[in-house]
């Protein structure tokens, strides 16, 4: 019986059973389609990563391009990450005080913003606010030098572009994001102890003396350093993304955005797994 | 009768070398996809012979090119370069090879955030530490004098024409003393003048230097003035290849179809 005839026969209105099967068809297509990317792409960045591994590795090295980038990728976000760190270190100072207040637990606020900033959102803020100024910059950057051939044209000229362009980027993010994390935390201190101090006068000799006490290194320095790891995701999924690029403007801009979304959405998985971490060798 | 080059040659009092051909590319295979650009190529240049690679757009001769400074891997074949088969060889051992030649782009590739002098300066910087800066300057002030381009060190590849930066790219191309140059259509995109302009700078520069070049272009008159050797491509073969006397007395189609529309 013909679907046609079938509807007429029986004024059916739900999918019939040839319809049903094209639907799952092409359902189970699209999963296979995307399931074969999502593994296609790490593929990708796993033979990057070794190409730039084997490149920074061996000499020739580029410090002349690695110190340009540090200067390039610390200045970009500097102004960007202090004025986050401050913005952060008031909002926990008025909520931190409200809170502790119900509980009657004010003494706390020192202890409570210090720890709340260095162990936590510190890190995490400057991670992703990095993974979008930097990670779209160096997406952008090189996404444009693929497409006009630039990247071609420096290997042609007999220099390694994984070593020139990628390894200096990621090191770079590597070693600039506990520097900027460092910033980011001092300014949230600071903003958040000068709003405690609008509402409640409190010596900033006291609030540090409060806040840091009882703490040992093992508090601060892994958190801190953790970034270093967000670093080597941000820079390598900015380069992979970049020197991945085809298509054009529409390919560039492309780029510029996966390097953000995927290096945020990174940065924050890894926040979990590295917490853990922290929590489990630490602390 | 003698082309432009030929002439330039006999002035010059060269002799052709015969021997070992600098370049030899042997049965070349290259696919994308089902699209097959390349179906078993075989071209060799000598030192001191310009080859030139014409046909229609998408014959897959900018491919050619790049397999052959080694951007592009080969489905098969093999390309020979000082004797050595580079036909997909690694990254690292392809960069000695490639110090011994130059590329110049279809549209230049200059590096957008380097000076028209920063340009050319980046190969020294990179393969020639033993020199100076004074030195490296020094020699980018030269090569910018013989592209014609010596008064415009500081500038921004984007403040130059198109015409100017194939000036500049050819100077770079030429920055590390190249004995293989590689021309990605030299003069596409450029007023008859300039054209003229670029095709009398490459005929002088062979002159000078004796390189073995490959100029691939679909311009026949420029191939005509700048090479003594041509090669037309149509579907991934080489259809004939001879000096430009044998295409005109071929009497396949579309060899005399070609050279009606040129």
């Amino acid at each position: 019986m013909s679907a046609q005839k079938a509807i007429a026969v029986t004024g059916a209105t739900t999918p019939l059973p040839e319809q049903q099967n094209r639907s799952v068809e092409s359902t189970a297509g699209f999963v296979g389609k995307k399931g074969n990317e999502f593994f296609e792409w790490f593929g990708g960045l796993g033979i990057f990563s070794w190409k730039v591994i084997k490149a920074t590795v061996t000499p020739p090295y580029e410090w002349r391009e690695l110190i340009r980038q540090l200067d390039e990728i610390g200045s970009m976000s500097l102004p960007l990450v202090a004025l986050a760190g401050s913005a952060i270190g008031v909002v926990i100072s008025m909520e931190a005080r409200y809170s502790l207040s119900r509980f009657g637990a004010k003494s706390m606020f020192p202890a409570t913003l210090v720890y709340s900033v260095i162990q936590v959102m510190g890190p995490i803020m400057t991670g992703l606010i990095v993974s979008g100024r930097v990670g779209a910059g160096i997406g952008a950057e090189l996404a444009s030098m693929k497409v006009t051939e630039q990247i071609d044209a420096i290997e042609a000229s007999a220099i390694n572009p994984y070593r020139l362009l990628a390894a200096t980027r990621i090191l770079a993010c590597i070693l600039v994001l506990p520097l900027l994390t460092l910033v980011a935390d001092a300014c949230g201190l600071l903003t958040g102890w000068f709003a405690q101090t609008l509402v409640e006068p409190l010596s900033f000799h006291q609030f540090i003396e409060s806040g840091f006490q009882g703490a040992t290194f093992n508090a601060f320095l892994p958190p801190t350093f953790k970034t270093a790891v967000y670093g080597l995701i941000i820079g390598l999924i900015a380069c992979f993304q970049g020197m991945r690029t085809r298509g054009g403007a529409e390919g560039v801009g492309r780029a510029a955005t996966n390097s953000v979304v995927l290096a945020s959405l990174f940065v924050i998985l890894a926040d979990v797994v590295l917490v853990k971490f922290i929590l489990v060798f630490f602390q | 009768m003698a082309t432009a080059y030929d002439n330039a040659m006999m002035q010059k009092g060269c002799q052709k070398e015969v021997g070992v051909p600098v370049v030899a590319v042997k049965e070349l295979c290259k696919a994308f996809g089902v699209h097959h650009v390349l179906n078993g190529i075989s071209l060799s240049v000598d030192r001191g012979e310009t080859l030139a690679v014409l046909g229609r757009s998408g014959t897959g001769k900018s491919v050619l090119l790049r397999i052959i400074i080694g951007l592009e891997a080969p489905d098969s074949g093999s390309v020979c370069i000082q004797g050595r088969n580079t036909a997909g060889m690694a990254l690292d051992r392809m960069g000695e090879i490639r110090k011994s030649m130059g590329f110049l782009f279809q549209h230049a590739a200059l590096y957008d955030s380097l000076t028209v002098a920063e340009n050319v300066a980046f190969p020294l910087e990179h393969h020639r530490r033993d020199m100076s800066r004074e030195e490296r300057d020094e020699r980018v002030r030269q090569l910018l004098a013989e592209v014609g381009m010596e008064g415009d060190f500081g500038k921004m590849p984007s403040d130059i024409s198109g015409g100017m930066q194939k000036r500049v790219g050819l100077a770079r191309a030429l920055a590390l003393e190249p004995e293989i140059l590689l021309l990605d259509e030299p003069t596409a995109g450029l007023d008859p003048i300039s054209s003229g302009e670029i095709d009398d700078l490459i005929l002088k520069l062979q002159r000078e230097r004796q390189m073995a070049s490959i100029v691939v272009t679909h311009d026949l008159h420029s191939a005509k003035t700048i090479s003594n050797h041509l090669a037309l491509l149509d579907k991934g073969n080489v259809v004939i290849q001879g000096k430009f006397e044998d295409l005109q007395k071929s009497d396949i189609p579309f060899v005399m179809e070609f050279l009606k529309q040129s």
